[in-house]
């Protein structure tokens, strides 16, 4: 058992050394323009905790990154790359609004919720199941079938938005608001930062996932999978089984970001709402190295560059919140070159 | 009527599936030689930028289209770096290098010309009018040529399918690797300057909005062979054509067609002839595997 931890540690300070030599080639990025590395820090600190307020935000902007997380760390334990949580997301966001126009007789809060929660996760699930189909029946590329979905996703809802639910009342494209029975209260403390008892939901949903993953039958499979594909079908493991369940429970948990945005926060589902969560998530959940508990720390950190970007705009005068994309980019990349750490090693032992 | 249907559907479907050509061309190299290429889409971007702004400065689109291909050249070597130096995993960098991308030009262009993300226009006569198609032409025939009839292309493609008889005879793998690795950049950055400076004429955020990873699928469908390869980016370039036209046309009831569902078509085509009529598409046998 001691190995395994050793090695997991190892790992996760690979991790970490990964994210920040990105970060700090993101921060020499900032020199070079002429702005001070120390100052843009300062900016994404205050902005991310500089209040309850900002707290709160930067926790509303982790909490999608939590499940696009979680929807591309799981199909990934069976060796499948998600690319389509973006469109995952789109659907299931859409879903909950529309529960709330379906259910507007509805007067506890309770069936409200659990409602619109369960056509999010609906929604997204079968916007998942797709390509997990796809691969398993015809070995379409799950990479390409799921960005084209992102693609078809934007525009299907696009059109139900305009077309079937639009709100009457608004000259903006948004859906119908929902009744009080399905908002999801803040937290007093976020002085009106949308972010509520939401947040410790994602966080059992993450443990749940990382205990289905390692005491079921279904996890084992999974991981199985991902690690020898020969070998687990020599076991009996059905490929497709496993490959389209763990993309109906990824798009699902994608849809989720419905409660964050539609229910939580914006009241009704608004087109483009998403600040790219969906390949925020990808970063995400490799950052993570594809572990599920590991996600939750990582959400947080892309969170706070989310969050902290944002004022860039305003604080630096040649900053924009665009920087997170650099940073998010160099981040992947640090963490992701398997043999970097072994390369300088060697490169400080010639030297002496 | 004929001279109506060149000018009308084959002349302007040949232009929007320019830089989609190159764009795939490069990604056909990249895969052949064994390296998975998801980053098509970022060189792209990177490319339409830089085109955009070295026309900007000096009016002269021919000096857009080398700074595009640098630049591709660039972020390709980035790549090259993290995935045949640091043995980092070629879809998760590919993934990377599209994220840096999509940072790249409003980063820039905030310093530049205080703006998040657009550039000037180009002016009038500094755009291209006809020098990219005949540009693809060469292309297309150079990669048909090499492919097939050239030591180069040979070796570049046993990189790929058998990487130990390439060793065996020694010639190094990795170098192969690079040079597929380049061409790509090289290739899908022009396609990017083909965006902005001959198809428009100033780069926009985000302009090249999935064709990197529509010029990948069309790479897939054409079997990565030069020839099916570039056949299925006009077939893409097709629906994008018929995208355009039907916006606005009624075709059945009373109202036209919504444009939501027009704008779909050319990732639904994809999807479905991906799915159904590839058939039996095999990738180059150690594609994507580490050596």
């Amino acid at each position: 058992m001691k190995s395994t931890w050793y090695a997991s540690f190892r790992s996760f300070l690979r991790a970490v050394a990964g994210a920040a030599l990105g970060l700090s080639l993101g921060l020499l990025i900032c020199k070079l323009v002429g702005e001070s590395p120390l100052k843009v820090l300062h900016v994404l600190y205050q902005s991310s905790f500089g209040s309850g307020y900002d707290f709160g935000m930067t926790l509303f902007y982790t909490a999608p990154l939590i499940l696009t997380g979680l929807a591309v760390a799981i199909p990934l334990k069976g060796g499948l790359f998600n690319i389509g949580a973006e469109g995952q997301l789109t659907v299931g966001a859409l879903a909950a609004a529309w529960a709330g126009v379906i259910g507007a007789s509805i007067q506890s809060p309770v069936i409200a919720v659990v409602f619109a929660t369960s056509s999010a996760f609906l929604a997204g699930g079968l916007w998942g199941l797709l390509p997990g189909f796809l691969k398993a029946r015809q070995g379409s590329h799950e990479v390409i079938t799921t960005i084209m979905l992102n693609f078809i996703a934007a525009g299907v809802t696009a059109y139900f938005t305009l077309y079937s639910i639009k709100d009457p009342v608004s000259a903006q494209a948004e859906t119908i608001p929902l009744p009080e029975a399905f908002h999801l209260k803040p937290f007093a403390a976020f002085n009106g930062a949308p972010m509520g008892g939401l947040i410790f939901f994602l966080i059992l949903l993450a443990v749940g996932i990382h205990y289905a993953l390692w005491k079921s039958s279904w996890g084992y499979s999974l991981k199985a999978l991902g690690e020898n594909e020969t070998a687990a079908e020599t076991y009996g493991i059905s490929r497709g089984r496993s490959w389209m369940s763990s993309m109906f429970l990824a798009g699902g948990v994608a849809g989720l970001v419905g409660l964050v945005e539609v229910l939580g926060n914006s009241h009704r589902f608004k087109i483009g709402f998403s600040a790219d969560y969906g390949f925020v998530g990808i970063a995400v959940a490799l950052v993570a190295r594809g572990n599920i508990l590991g996600v939750l720390p990582s959400a947080f950190l892309f969170g706070i560059l989310q969050k902290g970007s944002a004022s860039l705009d305003l604080e630096t005068d040649k900053i924009t919140r665009d920087l997170s994309y650099l940073i998010q980019g160099l981040i992947i990349l640090g963490v992701s070159a398997e043999d970097l750490w072994g390369w300088i090693w060697q490169l400080v032992r010639r030297k002496k | 009527m004929i001279e109506e249907f060149f000018s009308n559907w084959i002349l302007p479907t040949v232009r929007v599936s320019a830089p989609l050509v190159f764009a795939a061309l490069g990604g056909m190299w990249c895969e052949r030689s064994g390296v998975i290429q998801i980053g098509l889409e970022g060189f792209m971007l990177v490319g339409a930028f830089f085109a955009a702004v070295t026309t900007h400065y000096f009016s002269n689109p021919y000096l857009g289209l080398v700074a595009a291909a640098l630049s591709g050249l660039a972020l390709s070597w980035i790549y090259g770096v993290s995935v045949l130096r640091f043995r980092a995993n070629q879809i998760v960098a590919g993934t990377a290098i599209n994220l840096f991308a999509l940072g790249v030009p409003p980063f820039l262009s905030k310093v530049w010309f205080d703006s998040t993300g657009n550039t000037p226009p180009i002016p009038g006569e500094a755009q291209f009018r006809f020098t990219p198609l005949v540009l693809m032409g060469v292309s297309i025939l150079l990669s048909v040529f090499v492919f097939s009839s050239t030591r180069f292309g040979l070796r570049l493609r046993f990189a790929g399918e058998h990487p130990e008889a390439l060793k065996s005879a020694g010639v190094s793998v990795e170098w192969k690797r690079w040079q597929g690795i380049a061409l790509s950049g090289i290739l899908a950055g022009i396609g990017g300057a083909t965006l902005s400076t001959y198809l428009s004429s100033s780069f926009t955020r985000n302009m090249s909005a999935g064709r990197g990873f529509i010029a990948l699928a069309a790479v897939i469908l054409g079997k990565w062979k030069p020839v099916p390869t570039v056949l299925a980016c006009l077939l893409f370039g097709f629906t994008d054509q018929v995208q355009i036209r039907l916006q606005g046309v009624v075709l059945w009831g009373e109202s036209p067609v919504p444009v939501q569902w027009i704008q779909i078509l050319p990732y639904l085509i994809t999807l479905l002839v991906l799915t159904f009529a590839v058939g039996r598409s095999r990738a180059p046998r150690r594609l994507g595997v580490v050596e």
